[in-house]
């Protein structure tokens, strides 16, 4: 019944509704369900990449830690988005901490077994980066605008 | 009793502060009395040529509720000599008003449709009197959404306003900011990224977009809206420009064959997007 629930999640998600039902079934074994409460950490800057999540409720802050001043949130994500992408990129390591801002509900998907299979498959390999790419160009395009610090006050003006 | 145009759009009018108050840092709001005359009446989105005695003048949009004109409200950004002065005004003091000028929010041509209002930084501040006049005669329009983006939590403005249109049942509001410390709970990232959201369900064909903000901020919300299906003829932009005359003689503010100050600052999109798109115009 789990796997059944990860499969439909899944499969109505943008990133994976076009994957062919032999191609959804491979990554629905290396997917599990997660829950967190608010204010758990989801995974902490350094730490190993071996998972991705997909999120089906709730809010999650994506921080940088600094020192001697708490930790700044630089985004948040939301439900539909995917969380974390370092599991694709060596060494496998997140760049940034992730806290659940509210309870969350997320189909995380073993960052291990995706990449095992990707490699035994190439064609998965394929599919998965073509959909998950456009997803992260948004989210690039999103951050450019971000740092160009838009609603800073312009100097020299009347 | 509220007059519609003033005699002399180049002679400025005494006004005396009513009330100044700070919005946030660098950010003031006035509220202005007239001493000349009785009060002027103005469209969402016109703006006025506000002068400081012996200083200069600056266009600055009018900010406050155009059903009651007799309480002529601008929020000015401190960034130079003119507006430090404006920021600067004290209750009692006196400044000279020219307009108001320039077209402004569709609001009345676009009744029975959902308005969605796009909002960045200051931005807020020229479709504060759209959003006020959408609220007040809500049942005259199928919904309203604002989406609103600014630098940190530190930097929204009209915070409590934002609450109290919050906690209508009958609008949505979604904020986001750049950045935030812990703590903030809200949404991180900018406008562009709540536009989708802000459109599920809707019937894009039903809506009419005001947007407002830095113009590589409106440029990125319009295409975002478009990608949501909401077509650039119903999607109005103000754009901000270096205004003098404010009634299209000096040139100062020319945007390719218009002049902001007369044939804007607010622009149906389509007819502005190839300038738009355009460098350094």
């Amino acid at each position: 019944m789990r796997t059944h629930g990860i499969e439909e999640l899944l499969s109505e998600h943008p990133v994976f509704r076009n994957f062919d039902a032999e191609t959804l079934a491979l990554l629905v074994g290396c997917g599990r369900n997660e829950h967190f409460r608010p204010g758990d950490r989801i995974f902490a800057e350094d730490g190993p990449a071996d998972k991705v999540f997909v999120i089906r409720h709730g809010d999650v802050a994506v921080e940088i830690a600094t020192p001697e001043r708490p930790p700044i949130i630089v985004e948040t994500l939301h439900a539909g988005d995917l969380l974390g992408w370092s599991w694709m990129v060596p060494p496998y390591r997140h760049m940034s901490d992730a806290r659940a801002l509210t309870e969350i509900r997320a189909v995380s998907l073993d960052a291990e077994c995706i990449r095992r299979k990707c490699d035994d498959n190439p064609a998965l390999g394929y599919q998965l980066f073509r959909h998950m790419l456009p997803h992260m160009a948004l989210r690039l395009r999103a951050l450019r605008l971000q740092v160009l610090d838009l609603y800073g006050p312009e100097r020299g003006l009347t | 009793m509220v007059k519609a145009v003033p005699p002399d759009p180049m002679i400025p009018r005494r006004y005396r502060v009513r009330r100044a108050w700070n919005e946030m840092e660098g950010v003031a709001s006035v509220d202005l009395d007239p001493l000349d005359g009785p009060a002027v009446a103005f469209q969402p989105g016109q703006f006025n040529m506000l002068y400081a005695f012996g200083i200069g003048e600056a266009a600055i949009s009018i900010s406050g509720d155009p059903a009651r004109p007799e309480r002529l409200v601008h929020t000015i950004r401190s960034v130079g000599k003119v507006s430090a002065a404006l920021a600067g005004l004290k209750d009692g003091d006196m400044v000279g008003v020219r307009g108001p000028f320039g077209t402004g929010w569709p609001v009345a041509a676009e009744t029975g449709r959902h308005i969605v209002i796009v909002a960045g930084g200051l931005g807020l501040a020229p479709l504060r009197p759209a959003l006020t006049h959408v609220l007040e005669n809500r049942a005259d329009y199928a919904g309203l959404t604002l989406v609103y983006g600014a630098r940190s939590p530190d930097d929204l403005l009209y915070a409590d306003e934002i609450k109290a249109w919050k906690s209508r049942f009958d609008t949505d509001v979604e904020v986001t900011v750049d950045r935030a410390a812990a703590g903030w709970t809200g949404r991180v990232g900018v406008v562009t990224t709540c536009l989708e959201r802000a459109l599920a369900g809707l019937d894009p064909a039903n809506v009419s977009a005001f947007v407002c903000g830095p113009e590589i901020m409106m440029r990125f919300a319009v295409k975002s809206l478009n990608d949501g299906g909401v077509a650039q003829s119903s999607t109005w932009v103000s754009l901000e420009r270096n205004m003098k005359c404010a009634i299209g003689f000096c040139g100062h503010c020319q945007f390719g064959p218009d002049f902001v100050c007369r044939d804007g600052p607010v622009f149906r999109y389509d007819r502005i997007a190839a300038l738009m798109a355009g460098k350094e115009i």
